[in-house]
C-alpha cells in the first residue's frame, strides 16, 4: 500500500515562502509526475514528502497515517536522486544491500534480494565494482536497485534522468515505466521536462511558483488546460497565444492555438504570414511564421511539403480547438 | 596553453627549493650530529661538522639522569588519548556544523578559532588554580584533558572543512535508506571522510606531542611528557649541549618517524578537496 495525502502543506525558508498551500491526494499504485519550470517548488515538495525537509504547516499522511514529523528513515519511502548519490566507498552489491542492512535483514535475505534486483536491472556482472567504474546509466540503475530492494511504500524520483544523454534518457524512461507496471508501487517523479511527464505519468501535477496549477491525466492537461500557464507548459512545440483584436472576436482576453491545430495553405486562409524559419525534422516540419498584425507563431505540419524562408503562407486555426482565456489567465468555458 | 618553463629556471627553482629545505632541516641535523659528540666537542670553536669521536655516552647519561621510557609513554598517552577524545567530540560537532547549520554556526566556528588567537599564558592562572583544586596537577589524565581542549578547535575546523566536501545528497540517500543518525555517521560519513580524518588525527598527534607550554607548567616529575623531558636538560648553569641534543633527538625521533611514514597521507589530507 502506498497512498499519499498532502493536507494544506506549506513551506517557507526563512522569509521566503516556497510553497504557499498545497493539498494533494495520490492513490496507491499511481505514477504521479510533478512538473514545472525550475524554482517552482517541485523538488521541495518531493523532499517534504520524503521527510528531508520539514513542513512549516500542514500534514503529510502515508496510508492514512500522519507522518508529518517522522524522520525519513521511518517513512518507508525510497528515493532516487539526480546525482545518483551512490556510496562511493561501497561496491555495487553493498550499495544495493545498504537499506537491507539498515533494516537488519539476515544475510540470506540480503543476498537473495540483491541478486534479484541485480538480475532485474542487468547489473549482475557489476556487483563487485565500485560506482566510479560504472557508466551514468549503470549508476542510475544501481540507485534504482537500492530503492527497490526495500520494497518501499512509494518511490520518489528527483529528476533522475537529467544527467544522462538524450538516447539513454529515452531508454531509462521506458525502463522506469516498465518497472512501475511490474511493481505496481506508487511512484512520484519530479521533472522539468514535459515530454517525460506526458509519457510516463498516470497523472501530472503542474506546479508554478509553489502552487498547483492543475492535477490531471496527461490528456486532460493537453485537451482541457485549466489556464494559460498549463496550456503553454504542456505540449511541444508550445501553444501559440494571440491577444488583442483577434482574441476579442472570440470573446476572450487571449486565445491559444496549438501548432498542430492549424490548417496550412499556400493560397488562402484566415491569417496571412511569411515563413521565418522552417525546421525540418523529416517526419514533421515546424514553421515559425510572422503573421501580419499578430506576431510570431509556430505551426506544425507534415514533413512532405517544403517551405522556404520568406514564402507567403495562410493559417486557419481549427475552430474546435481554439482555447479561450480570460484576463486572469484562466480558461473560459467553450 | 601549457606554461613554458625553461630548463634554466627549472634548475634555478630546484636549487632554491633544496636550499630552503636544507635551511629548515639544518637545526634538526645539527641536533642529531651534536648528540653523538662529546660535551667538549659540542662547544668547540670552530665547530666540527661530523663528530670527531663518535660516542653514545650522552644517551646513556640522559637515560641515567631521567627516565626516557616513562616520559615517552606519557607522551603517547597524552597525544593519542587527547586526539581520540577530540575526534569523538569533534566528528558529531563537525557533522552538525556542516550538514545541519544554524544561523550561528559561522559565529561559533569563528569563536572557536578565536580561542586559538589568545596567548595560552593568558589563562594560565585560572587553569592552574582549577587543576590544583581538582587535583589534576601532574597527572596524565589532567594533561590529556587540557590537550584535548586546546586542540579541539583545530580538530573541529579541519573536520568541518572535510565534511563540507562531501555531497549532502549521499547522506540524504542514507537517511532515505533507513539509516538513523548514528548509522549515517558510522557507515557513510566517516568512511568517506577517512583521508581527512586520518590527516586530522596525525596532525593533532604531532601538535599534542610537541606541545610544551602546558606540559611544562602543569607537570613535574610524574606526568611529564617528552617536551618536559627535554626542558629538564636545558639549564642556565652548565653547558650540556650534547646531552640536551641527545635528549631532544630521543624526544623528536618517534614523531619524526611517524611524520615520515605518513607524509603521503598528511599531504593528501591537507590538500583534500583542493583539486576535484
Amino acid at each position: 500500500m502506498g497512498s499519499i495525502s498532502l493536507q494544506n502543506v506549506n513551506k517557507s525558508f526563512g522569509e521566503v515562502q516556497v510553497i504557499p498551500d498545497i493539498s494533494l491526494e495520490i492513490n496507491d499504485g499511481e505514477f504521479v509526475v510533478f512538473v514545472g519550470p525550475s524554482g517552482c517548488g517541485k523538488s521541495t515538495l518531493l523532499r517534504l514528502i520524503a521527510g528531508l525537509e520539514d513542513t512549516t504547516n500542514g500534514r503529510i499522511l502515508l496510508d492514512g497515517q500522519d507522518m508529518t514529523d517522522a524522520p525519513p528513515a521511518r517513512r518507508g519511502l525510497a528515493m532516487v536522486f539526480q546525482s545518483y548519490a551512490l556510496y562511493p566507498h561501497m561496491s555495487v552489491r553493498d550499495n544495493i544491500a545498504f537499506p537491507l542492512k539498515m533494516a537488519k535483514a539476515s544475510k540470506e535475505v540480503i543476498d537473495q534480494k540483491v541478486e534479484y534486483a541485480a538480475r532485474t536491472l542487468n547489473l549482475s556482472d557489476y556487483l563487485d565494482r565500485r560506482p566510479r567504474a560504472l557508466s551514468g546509466g549503470q549508476r542510475q540503475r544501481v540507485a534504482i536497485g537500492r530503492a527497490i530492494v526495500r520494497e518501499p511504500k512509494a518511490f520518489l524520483f528527483d529528476e533522475p534522468l537529467s544527467n544522462l544523454d538524450a538516447a539513454l534518457r529515452v531508454n531509462m524512461r521506458l525502463e522506469i515505466t516498465e518497472l512501475h507496471q511490474q511493481l505496481q508501487t506508487t511512484m512520484i517523479y519530479v521533472t522539468h521536462d514535459q515530454v517525460e511527464a506526458m509519457t510516463m505519468a498516470d497523472r501530472i501535477v503542474v506546479l508554478n511558483a509553489g502552487n498547483v496549477e492543475q492535477f490531471g491525466t496527461p490528456l486532460e492537461l493537453y485537451r482541457t488546460p485549466a489556464n494559460r500557464f498549463v496550456a503553454g507548459f504542456i505540449g511541444s512545440p508550445k501553444m501559440n497565444f494571440v491577444d488583442g483584436a483577434e482574441a476579442a472576436k472570440h470573446n476572450a482576453h487571449a486565445i491559444g492555438v496549438r501548432p498542430e491545430h492549424f490548417a496550412l495553405s499556400k493560397t488562402s486562409g484566415t491569417w496571412k504570414g511569411t515563413v521565418s524559419v522552417a525546421e525540418q525534422l523529416g517526419s514533421d516540419t515546424f514553421l515559425h511564421i510572422h503573421l501580419d498584425g499578430i506576431g510570431l507563431v509556430t505551426a506544425r505540419t507534415g514533413g512532405e511539403e517544403t517551405y522556404e524562408h520568406g514564402e507567403t503562407v495562410y493559417l486557419t486555426p481549427d475552430p474546435q480547438r481554439i482555447y479561450r482565456f480570460g484576463a486572469d489567465g484562466n480558461a473560459l468555458a467553450a | 596553453m601549457a606554461r613554458n618553463v625553461s630548463t634554466q629556471s627549472r634548475i634555478g627553482f630546484t636549487i632554491g627549493a633544496w636550499l630552503v629545505a636544507l635551511l629548515i632541516f639544518a637545526p634538526i641535523l645539527w641536533t642529531a650530529l651534536t648528540a653523538f659528540k662529546t660535551e667538549a666537542e659540542a662547544i668547540a670553536s670552530p665547530p666540527t661538522f661530523l663528530p670527531r669521536t663518535f660516542t653514545l655516552d650522552n644517551f646513556e647519561a640522559v637515560q641515567d639522569r631521567s627516565d626516557y621510557i616513562k616520559h615517552a609513554i606519557n607522551s603517547i598517552i597524552v597525544s593519542v588519548g587527547s586526539t581520540l577524545i577530540g575526534l569523538a567530540i569533534a566528528i558529531p560537532a563537525a557533522w552538525s556544523m556542516a550538514f545541519a547549520p544554524s544561523k550561528r554556526t559561522k559565529d561559533i566556528l569563528m569563536w572557536m578559532l578565536s580561542t586559538k588567537m589568545m596567548p595560552a599564558v593568558g589563562v594560565l592562572i585560572p587553569i592552574y588554580l582549577i587543576f590544583r583544586d581538582l587535583r589534576l596537577l601532574d597527572t596524565v589524565h589532567g594533561l590529556t584533558v587540557i590537550m584535548t581542549l586546546i586542540n579541539l578547535p583545530i580538530i573541529v575546523w579541519m573536520l568541518y572543512t572535510y565534511f563540507k566536501e562531501i555531497p549532502v545528497d549521499i547522506l540524504e540517500a542514507a537517511r532515505m535508506d533507513g539509516a538513523e543518525l548514528w548509522n549515517e555517521i558510522v557507515y557513510v560519513l566517516v568512511p568517506m571522510a577517512v583521508p581527512g580524518i586520518a590527516s586530522t588525527l596525525l596532525l593533532n598527534v604531532i601538535l599534542a606531542w610537541n606541545e610544551a607550554f602546558w606540559t611544562i607548567t602543569l607537570t613535574s616529575g610524574r606526568a611529564g611528557t617528552l617536551t618536559a623531558f627535554i626542558s629538564s636538560f636545558s639549564s642556565p648553569q652548565g653547558l650540556f649541549l650534547a646531552k640536551l641534543s641527545a635528549a631532544s633527538l630521543l624526544a623528536i625521533a618517534p614523531i619524526l618517524l611517524l611524520g615520515w611514514f605518513s607524509q603521503r597521507q598528511l599531504v593528501r589530507g591537507l590538500t583534500f578537496g583542493a583539486v576535484k
